[in-house]
């Protein structure tokens, strides 16, 4: 399933990365890890991009990267 | 002496603290990454210089800012030397992620203190960590800080004490790869360390539920936005035009007590001018900035550019584009300057490459003037809009869609959409400090005025020069005997076509300075001719130009480049001539182009 397929308040945990090896060596640094929880905080009001909790950290991707 | 540490870490608080206001800011060669530099002198070790890298998660290549931080970690930076020692900063909020930059910094080798900052707001939310524990894992000493507090900063005087002493070498560390490792790394370290991550404050989320409302956000963001909007331009404006004022006075009062001859010409009409082109700017520069201090310290900024970025996107560029784009409508200085909150290099230059479109007060007088003396003042929609407000509002909408299509064009073409996608961590909100507003204020004035002062006051003088050369006999020639009026002529041939006549040329020359100036230059061309000495600067201009010219002059100035500060700006903040080379070509051809169309279409049909 992905990440942006999550209803907000929905917990996930991540199992891969399917993205170029640049942008996924930058989100696994920020902390989207395999077996890493995730939880859907909210969306912006315009629907995108969507902020994500991990790892401590509020994140927000759009849904072109987290699809 | 190298400052490391991820973004938000509290790294750039830290180096102000160590440092003080001896700061010296540049550019490395061949990028556009900050290089930020200072003696110890917070700490009472002015011998030895701390350089502050830019905010990285690891110290793999992804982006310019790493690749930066980790050619001066290596020593091969030009002309910057190889570090005797690492500061490394980690936010002790969030340690367990923060550690796994401390793996491939420690595995460089230099001598290291670990910070752990914002321990003091950690353990007062029932945040714990073993600080003897971690550096006996890591091998390296470790200290608990506060950089906004400037508490336990004396482990930075005691490390560097220590380390000439025994230069002691970090302990070899497990071999690691890639994130994964690194993270499970990090996990067990803070495990064993016995770190207890703080109770999350509930205060960001409760304000983000109102900030990031489907109604109540836009609706707060709009009222920011409108907020800044209006600082910069009615506060920002007449503060602006006040300083010019006062600065002219000055000029006028010290030209008076000099001889009249060539070096009171120089020194008032040269040189002091250069200066006050580039001092006037500074109001708008620290009220722009003092804002978006504000926004940014406080953690909205980050809100904003979420809020904004589903709009922004429809031309191809990210929500942080936003706030520099609204703030060239005042003047497009300040707001190319604000463009470095945009961490992705392609949307950057986009959105630099863009923001002269946007219609900056600098245009105003001559649009006005323009208006004023070929738009009869007829309404259109009864008490609601007058055609003189129509053309208004279509130069400014001229200005805007340029802006636009010149975006997308950018963005399907030289700089084609990056594969780095937008990724913006949003921080917990925070008070901002005065000090840290302060700070900024003064880095940025310095900043402008000392790198792109040059450039400006180059050019007026070079300007200066050229509307005062040949002299006869000891004495300057008209304006319009001058080598830069004798170039007005020459290129009449080329302006002809958009319905200009030769004076117009000389003032398209002298605006180059900046945008405002020709009102003046045509002020003093059509004084010194006999046959519109006695009229008006307007009915000059009814006499001379048709209206086809007249309303090509006005959509010349929403297109071109007039403007030396900007490219002086746009030339620090991408560190190379290319862009500012680029712009200036692009706009004038744009400009020509729209201006001839203009012309030829209302000679045809009106």
């Amino acid at each position: 399933m992905a990440l942006s397929e999550l209803g907000v308040g929905q917990v996930a945990v991540v199992s891969k990365l399917e993205l170029s090896e640049e942008v996924q060596h930058h989100l696994m640094h920020m902390g989207f890890i395999p077996d890493a929880r995730v939880t859907v905080l909210r969306r912006a009001p315009a629907g995108d991009p969507t902020v994500y909790a991990i790892d401590g950290m509020e994140i927000a991707l759009r849904r072109e990267t987290a699809g | 002496m190298a400052l490391v540490g991820p973004p938000n870490s509290g790294k750039s608080t830290l180096f102000n603290r160590l440092t003080g206001l001896r700061q010296k800011v540049a550019n490395y060669p061949g990028v556009t990454v900050e290089q930020r530099m200072g003696k110890l002198s917070g700490i009472g070790r002015s011998d030895l210089m701390l350089i502050d890298l830019p905010g990285i998660y690891s110290l793999n290549s992804y982006s310019e800012d790493a690749r930066v931080a980790v050619d001066v970690l290596h020593g091969s930076m030009p002309g910057t030397p190889a570090p005797d020692a690492v500061l490394l900063v980690l936010d002790s909020m969030h340690l367990s992620r923060q550690l796994m930059l401390a793996g491939p910094v420690l595995e460089l080798g230099l001598p290291t203190l670990i910070l752990l900052n914002m321990s003091d707001v950690m353990e007062a939310r029932s945040g714990e960590v073993d600080s003897l524990a971690l550096a006996q894992e890591l091998g390296a000493p470790v200290a608990k800080i506060s950089a906004a507090r400037g508490t336990g900063l004396d482990a930075v005087g005691n490390f560097l004490a220590r380390k000439n002493a025994e230069m002691q070498r970090p302990l070899q560390l497990p071999i690691m790869g890639n994130a994964a490792s690194y993270r499970q790394w990090a996990t067990g370290v803070s495990t064993r360390t016995k770190y207890k991550a703080p109770l999350s404050s509930e205060t960001t989320r409760k304000l983000d539920r109102v900030l990031l409302d489907r109604i109540w956000g836009p609706l707060l963001f709009l009222a920011v936005v409108i907020t800044l909007f209006q600082a910069v331009f009615t506060l920002g404006q007449p503060l602006s035009d006040g300083f010019q004022a006062f600065l002219d006075g000055a000029g006028l009062r010290v030209g008076a007590m000099l001889p009249a001859g060539w070096l009171q010409s120089l020194l008032i009409e040269g040189v002091w001018k250069g200066v006050s082109a580039i001092l006037v700017f500074l109001p708008q520069i620290l009220l722009l900035f003092l804002f978006i201090g504000v926004l940014e310290d406080s953690g909205y900024l980050a809100r904003a550019a979420l809020i904004a970025d589903r709009v922004m996107r429809a031309i191809g560029l990210n929500g942080k584009a936003f706030i520099p784009l609204l703030s060239a409508y005042a003047c497009a200085v300040p707001a190319i300057m604000s463009t470095r909150t945009i961490e992705n290099k392609r949307d950057r230059i986009a959105t630099i490459l863009v923001t002269p479109f946007m219609t900056c007060s600098a245009r105003i007088p001559i649009y006005l003037l323009i208006i004023a003396a070929f738009v009869p003042n007829r309404p259109i929609l009864g008490a609601f809009l007058g055609m003189r407000a129509a053309v208004m509002l279509g130069l400014y909408l001229l200005g805007f869609v340029a802006a636009l299509a010149t975006a997308r064009l950018l963005k399907s073409s030289i700089l084609k959409a990056s594969s780095a996608p937008f990724i913006l961590e949003l921080p917990q909100y925070r008070l901002p400090t005065l000090r840290s507003l302060g700070l900024r204020l003064l880095d940025r004035a310095k900043v402008f005025v000392k790198q792109a002062g040059t450039v400006i006051l180059t050019v007026t003088l070079v300007l200066w020069l050229l509307s005062h050369i040949p002299t006869h006999g000891g004495s300057f020639p008209q304006l319009a005997d001058s080598f830069i009026g004798k170039v007005g002529l020459f290129i009449e041939p080329v302006i002809r076509p958009l319905g200009f006549n030769w004076k117009i040329g000389i003032g398209l020359l002298t605006s180059v300075l900046a945008r405002e100036v020709i009102v003046g230059t045509l002020g003093t061309l059509y004084g010194g001719d006999p046959a519109t000495q006695s009229m008006t600067l307007q009915a000059a201009l009814r006499h001379d130009l048709h209206l086809g010219g007249a309303i090509a002059l006005v959509v010349y100035f929403a297109l071109a480049m007039q403007c030396t500060s900007t490219l002086a700006v746009v030339k620090r903040e991408t560190n190379s001539w290319k862009w500012p080379a680029v712009q200036f070509v692009y706009m004038t051809v744009l400009a020509y182009v729209a201006a001839l169309a203009t012309n030829q279409i209302i000679t045809r049909f009106f």
